[in-house]
């Protein structure tokens, strides 16, 4: 599904990621993780299309398309969703009409008609329920005086509406309690599917206990310095970041 | 050219014997303002004497005065004596005979914002013979107005039907030496609306221009006068989104609202007159005079605009909170894209005791578009317990516009509290970013964030306004971003 080759990317003329490989199949569940500043938010803002990141070298394939050359939106549409780091305000817009428009430019790029407000109010509602968000914030201005956790929910219920076929969380597991981070864990499971992909960017191990992971990969200095499976999290765990390190600079 | 005050008995009584064009075309005036020709309007519009007098002394007075130079906006010097002041409709045969030969452009623009067919032909001045299903339209609603005793008609009609009402408000709130314009319009206005809610009367429907529109050409020196006796309450539309053709470059309205004990008037605006083209050629001077008078206790005037047309905007709808308890509002939208320029805000005058006042303007600035918002708040010695909040909030798009504020504050009562915010910002990439990740494109994700910043305004006008009045935003901003 998605192809990463000898990825380069600068920004502000600084080099972050410096020959990135990773290959993602559709119904698998990626991890990557690191240590501040190797990379993982840059990684996700690329895939996603972000204005400011530069590829100087490499490439990335995205169901057998040149994903670089796509604009944010069509990427999107294309089943990109990146469930924000920090999701923005946007005062005096209502939440859900926010991803109804969303939901419906991406159904009108797909060639599908519209939906009314009815249908949507009744998708909206049912997703609602699986990150358990209160119904009162589906009507309020996007993230709008929303709490930390609240916010995150956000991302996941709208990643739940627009149903992508890649999914990119950027460190959703910050800042979450233990009882939020459960929420939002089996929103993200419930969408585990043999045709989506999932790619987890996370500083810590936690997050794993309870989206099992099929690939780790530990980002360090802009390249992944190690792969493997769930062990390796734990590993991590256990050992600290600087064990990767250690290991690397040995080899 | 002065007339003397004694002349005016002879000019009165004499016929108008120079200007005309030619005989034919005897309606229209030639270019050029002097006593004469105010006496040529009123004779013309068959006006009683004490509205001839009105019209001739703010003509004595406008001599006096100068075009107010303090606005921060910028253009050449208008050469009042080039304009003719006094022209009937334009003649059928002018007129467009069909959409065909409308400007593709303007039709363009209808289209985006879904104006039926027959509404575009009216709109674009096409030539008609027969007015379309708006007649029944019109009369139904003039007949329930009548039911309830509400007068809602032409001012010249008003003149003539209601002159006692006419004569005892007009020039009530906005005396015929208030400004350089409001003086010009109360010797040269050629018509507008007048519109009395009768005692413990609530108007059953909101009342539009745009019901009027076909009765009279409003023209260029439109003058409003609104009447709400005690216990009533009115909302009043004015103008249409669409985009009106106007041949006429200057346009300098007054509106006057009155509302007595516990009355309670909601006037709001859309106005969308020719901004210019995209070098900034042409589009009108909008220099307009509106104010209303809170003069009974617990009254309220509620003033809502959005203002997106014109080349130069010059406007402060204002209120004058004289009873006790009285409550004035101010809700604007206003945007210059392009090269439009605009200064425009509120006068919140508080002088009875425990009068409150709510500012809310929000500026959206484009292109090299430059918008100003000008405030003044002034607490009287007598205004104790007076408050006012305002909120002044500024949308920049691009590096070449700009956006200025300029409150005025002036308090003589130190029991009363006076608040003001500001905020400044662009159109943030990190809200833009989030939008089209989410699929939504560049264009409608501007949209959003813009009409987002809007909704504390947009929530205060009529529903079907509302809606109106978005498209409108993204029409007028369009290519403003990228």
């Amino acid at each position: 599904m998605l192809n990463i080759k000898n990825l380069h990317v600068s920004v502000d003329n600084k080099k972050i990621l410096k020959g990135v490989d990773l290959a993602v199949h559709a119904g698998e569940v990626h991890a990557i993780m690191g240590p501040n500043g190797s990379g993982k938010s840059t990684l996700a803002n690329v895939l996603a299309g972000r204005e400011g990141y530069v590829i100087t070298q490499g490439s990335i394939t995205y169901l057998g398309k040149d994903l670089t050359v796509l604009p944010p939106e069509q990427r999107a549409c294309e089943g990109i969703f990146l469930a924000f780091q920090y999701p923005v305000e946007i005062p005096g817009v209502n939440n859900v009409y926010m991803l109804k428009a969303a939901l419906n430019a991406i159904r009108a790029y797909r060639g599908q008609g519209p939906l009314d407000a009815m249908e949507f109010l009744n998708l909206a509602r049912e997703k609602a329920r699986v990150v358990k968000m209160k119904d009162e914030l589906l009507g309020r201005a996007v993230n709008e005086g929303f709490s930390g956790g609240e916010k995150k929910r956000n991302e996941i219920f709208q990643m739940a509406v627009l149903e992508p076929r890649l999914a990119i969380l950027d460190e959703t597991d910050s800042g979450l309690d233990i009882d939020a981070l459960k929420i939002v864990a089996e929103g993200v499971n419930r969408l585990r599917s043999p045709d989506r992909a999932i790619i987890l960017v996370t500083h810590y191990q936690r997050l794993l206990d309870y989206i099992i992971p099929d690939r780790v990969h530990v980002l360090s200095d802009g390249r992944i310095v190690k792969s493997g499976d769930r062990e390796l999290a734990l590993q991590l765990e256990e050992k600290g970041y600087d064990w990767v390190r250690g290991e690397t600079a040995a080899a | 050219m002065a007339t003397k005050p004694e002349n005016l008995e002879a000019l009165v009584q004499k016929k108008y014997t120079q200007g005309f064009v030619t005989e034919i075309e005897a309606d229209t005036v030639a270019p050029g303002l002097n006593a004469e020709v105010i006496a040529f309007i009123s004779h013309k519009k068959n006006e009683p004497r004490w509205l001839l007098d009105f019209r001739l002394k703010a003509y004595q007075q406008w001599l006096k005065m100068e075009q107010p130079k303090w606005a921060h906006v910028h253009y050449e010097p208008i050469d009042y004596q080039a304009i003719s002041y006094y022209s009937a409709p334009r003649s059928v045969k002018d007129a467009p005979k069909s959409l065909d030969e409308v400007d593709p452009k303007l039709l363009e623009t209808y289209a985006k914002l879904g104006i039926p067919l027959h509404e575009q032909k009216m709109l674009a001045g096409v030539a008609v013979d027969a007015v379309f299903d708006s007649v029944s339209v019109a009369t139904t609603f003039k007949e329930k107005l009548a039911a309830a005793g509400v007068i809602f008609c032409s001012f010249s009609e008003a003149v003539h039907n209601h002159p006692d009402l006419v004569r005892q408000y007009l020039g009530s709130v906005v005396p015929i030496a208030d400004n350089f314009y409001a003086a010009l319009n109360s010797a040269v206005f050629t018509d507008g609306s007048f519109c009395y809610i009768p005692k413990n009367t609530r108007c059953p429907m909101e009342l539009s221009t745009y019901f009027r529109i076909n009765a009279s050409k409003t023209g260029q020196f439109e003058r409003t006068l609104i009447v709400a006796e005690e216990g009533s309450h009115v909302s009043y539309l004015e103008g249409c989104t669409a985009p009106m053709r106007d041949e006429n470059q200057l346009h300098a309205a007054v509106v006057e609202l009155i509302a007595l004990d516990n009355a309670q008037i909601k006037y709001s605006t859309v106005q969308n007159w020719y901004p210019g083209d995209a070098e900034g050629k042409g589009g009108i001077y909008n220099f307009v005079t509106k104010r209303g008078d809170c003069r009974g206790r617990n009254s309220r005037i509620s003033w809502t605009q959005v203002e997106t047309g014109s080349a130069i905007t010059w406007k402060y709808p204002g209120c004058i909170l004289r009873g006790d308890n009285s409550v004035g509002e101010f809700y604007s939208v206003a945007v210059t894209n392009n090269y439009q320029q605009a200064d425009t805000g509120t006068k919140m005058i508080h002088l009875g005791r425990n009068t409150r006042s709510t500012i809310i303007a929000k500026g959206i600035s484009a292109g090299h578009g430059q918008n100003s918002y000008r405030g003044l708040v002034k607490i009287g010695n007598n205004a104790a317990g007076a408050r006012n909040y305002t909120q002044c909030d500024s949308l920049l798009m691009g590096d070449k516009c700009g956006a200025h504020t300029f409150p005025y504050i002036e308090t003589k009562n130190a029991s009363a509290q006076v608040e003001h915010e500001a905020t400044t910002s662009r159109i943030n990439d990190d809200q833009l970013f989030y939008c089209r990740q989410r699929g939504i494109s560049e264009e409608d994700a501007v949209n959003m964030i813009v009409n987002g910043f809007c909704r504390d305004v947009f929530k205060e006008l009529p529903m079907e306004f509302a809606v109106e009045a978005q498209k409108l935003l993204s029409v007028t901003l369009e290519g403003a971003v990228g």
